[in-house]
């Protein structure tokens, strides 16, 4: 595959961000291609959530730049950025369904708030999306009875109503078991494929990285380790992806005094 | 002795910022009221969830209200004799005080607690950042239509509660005591003027905006809390201080309002 032909869609060059005075991501800088699945990796606690955050215009970085379809995010106003967003589709990691709407109306609302199409339209392309994630028969339940992986495909379902062109897929396989979370992994796999989207997942399923990724990029206390094919991340010899690989904890060497006033600190 | 100096300061800096920010929300959601497409669908919901749904809570306190100020006015007047002017009496504390004020605080423990509830488990739920990444203004979306509802339903509550309880005083003062029911409404039409309904309504205008705009913007920015609380416990926080808050602004604003007008 020539990738240089292909066109940049996200670009987030020298992205840093705090929370308050903690910096939580240092210098970050990724390129994201038409129609790749990009995965962020790292541990709880990484940035990734935060880097997503970021990318998604609801955080401002302090210094970097953000270029989403080559428009700069980071200086954009909220209208500018409420119109990039509509070619944007996000599934959040929980869901985030609306609590006071059953599922169908959940999925029908960006159409709603969006396009002028009339109300049978609406609801045949939600049900579409609906039987898509195999949700058919469960059209007219609320939120509050759904189970976690239902309310990640409803989620999903929801973020991809309007045909984006890119989808931001939050820990599709957090709290899932196995077989689930692998069904999940087929229908981001569908997607790319059938809709032709550009896709970043965030992850810290080794497994389901593995699988659904065209690169990845392994981020670790808010800096970025490396970016690269699954082949290049295999083959890596850093000893955090290593450690990663084979899910063992960092080993880092500590000072036995040090450890000790950290535990008896006030 | 600096560290409480720094302390204060940082305080009033953090207050005079969230001020600001609840400014902010308050100007775009108005900015939001008035630029079309206006949303009907979720103001009559908020209208039903403000207004409708307030209505027993409403009537039954305006009756208790109403009974229980005629029945200390009557014991009053009785010494001076002057009984004949329960009507005024009842009608001029209902329409321009109690009947805001009580109206008022009814609504902020069952509507805004609730709305600011709701908020609050919406942006840690993510619901709010979902609405962001689907390019839906959460301030056109979630509240131009509560504020709306806020300002329509309030003024409309206060006049229910205030002819609930100007027929409660009848019951107690006309039915119970025997003051003549023609004096008593004869005494009340003479009195009120024109002026203390105003002030009753403008007071309950300002209250409706006040109770919604408190709840909404607790519940929306509980995120930006300086104590970073979040979760359950933000939500049970934020929930009550806007109970406080609101229920302090409605009396505060009330003095304000009577100062201003009388």
């Amino acid at each position: 595959m020539n990738e240089t032909s292909k066109k940049t869609i996200i670009d987030v060059k020298g992205l840093n961000a705090f929370y308050g005075d903690r910096q939580i991501l240092s210098d970050i800088s990724l390129e994201i291609i038409e129609n790749e699945i990009m995965v962020i990796m790292g541990h709880s606690g990484s940035g990734k959530s935060t880097l997503l955050r970021h990318v998604l215009g609801l955080n401002r970085p302090v210094s970097g730049s953000i270029k989403i379809l080559d428009q700069e995010i980071t200086t954009l106003d909220h209208y500018a950025l409420y119109e990039l967003r509509k070619k944007i589709g996000v599934a959040f990691q929980n869901g985030a369904m609306f609590s006071s709407m059953n599922l169908l109306e959940n999925v029908e609302l960006p159409l709603h708030e969006h396009t002028r199409l009339d109300k049978n339209t609406i609801r045949i392309m939600a049900r579409l999306k609906l039987e898509l994630m195999d949700l058919g028969d469960n059209e007219s339940l609320m939120p509050s009875e759904l189970s976690g992986g239902m309310l990640k495909r409803a989620g999903l379902a929801r973020a991809v109503v309007m045909d984006p062109n890119i989808l931001f897929f939050d820990e599709p396989s957090a709290g899932l078991d196995p077989v689930t979370s692998a069904e999940l992994d087929d229908l981001i796999l569908q997607l790319r494929d059938a809709m032709n989207m550009t896709i970043v997942v965030v992850t810290h399923e080794l497994e389901s990285a593995f699988k659904i990724a065209d690169r990845i990029t392994v981020i670790d206390k808010g800096k970025q380790i490396m970016t690269g094919n699954k082949e290049e991340i295999k083959d890596s010899d850093d000893p955090r992806i290593i450690n990663m690989l084979q899910r063992r904890a960092a080993n880092e060497t500590i000072n036995a005094d040090d450890y000790l006033n950290k535990l008896t600190r006030n | 002795m600096d560290t409480a100096k720094t302390l204060f300061l940082s305080t009033i800096d953090y207050q005079i910022k969230r001020l600001g920010l609840s400014g902010i929300f308050l100007y775009r959601t108005f900015y939001q009221i008035f630029t079309p497409p206006y949303l009907l669908e979720p103001l009559l919901k908020q209208l039903a969830f403000i207004g409708a749904r307030s209505l027993l809570v409403i009537v039954v306190a305006g009756l208790f209200v109403g009974m229980v100020i005629a029945l200390q006015f009557y014991d009053t007047l009785v010494r001076f004799g002057s009984v004949s002017l329960l009507g005024s009496a009842v009608g001029l504390s209902l329409i321009r005080e109690l009947g805001p004020v009580l109206t008022a605080l009814m609504i902020i423990g069952r509507a805004g607690s609730a709305m600011c509830a709701e908020i609050g488990i919406m942006r840690v739920d993510n619901q709010i950042d979902a609405l962001e990444c689907m390019a839906i203004d959460p301030y056109r979306y979630l509240f131009s239509p509560r504020i709306l509802a806020g300002v329509i339903s309030v003024p409309l509550l206060t006049a229910i509660f205030i002819v609930v309880g100007i027929f409660g005083g009848y019951f107690v003062g006309v039915i119970l005591f025997g003051v003549s029911p023609g004096s008593y409404f004869q005494n009340m039409s003479d009195t009120v003027l024109n002026r203390d309904i105003i002030m009753g309504f403008s007071k309950s205008l300002v209250f409706g905006l006040l109770i919604v705009w408190i709840a909404c913007d607790k519940g929306f920015n509980m995120h930006l809390d300086r104590r970073g609380i979040y979760g359950s416990e933000g939500v049970s926080r934020i929930t009550t201080e806007a109970v406080v808050l609101s229920s302090i602004a409605i009396l505060f604003s009330d003095y304000l309002l009577s100062a201003l007008i009388l």
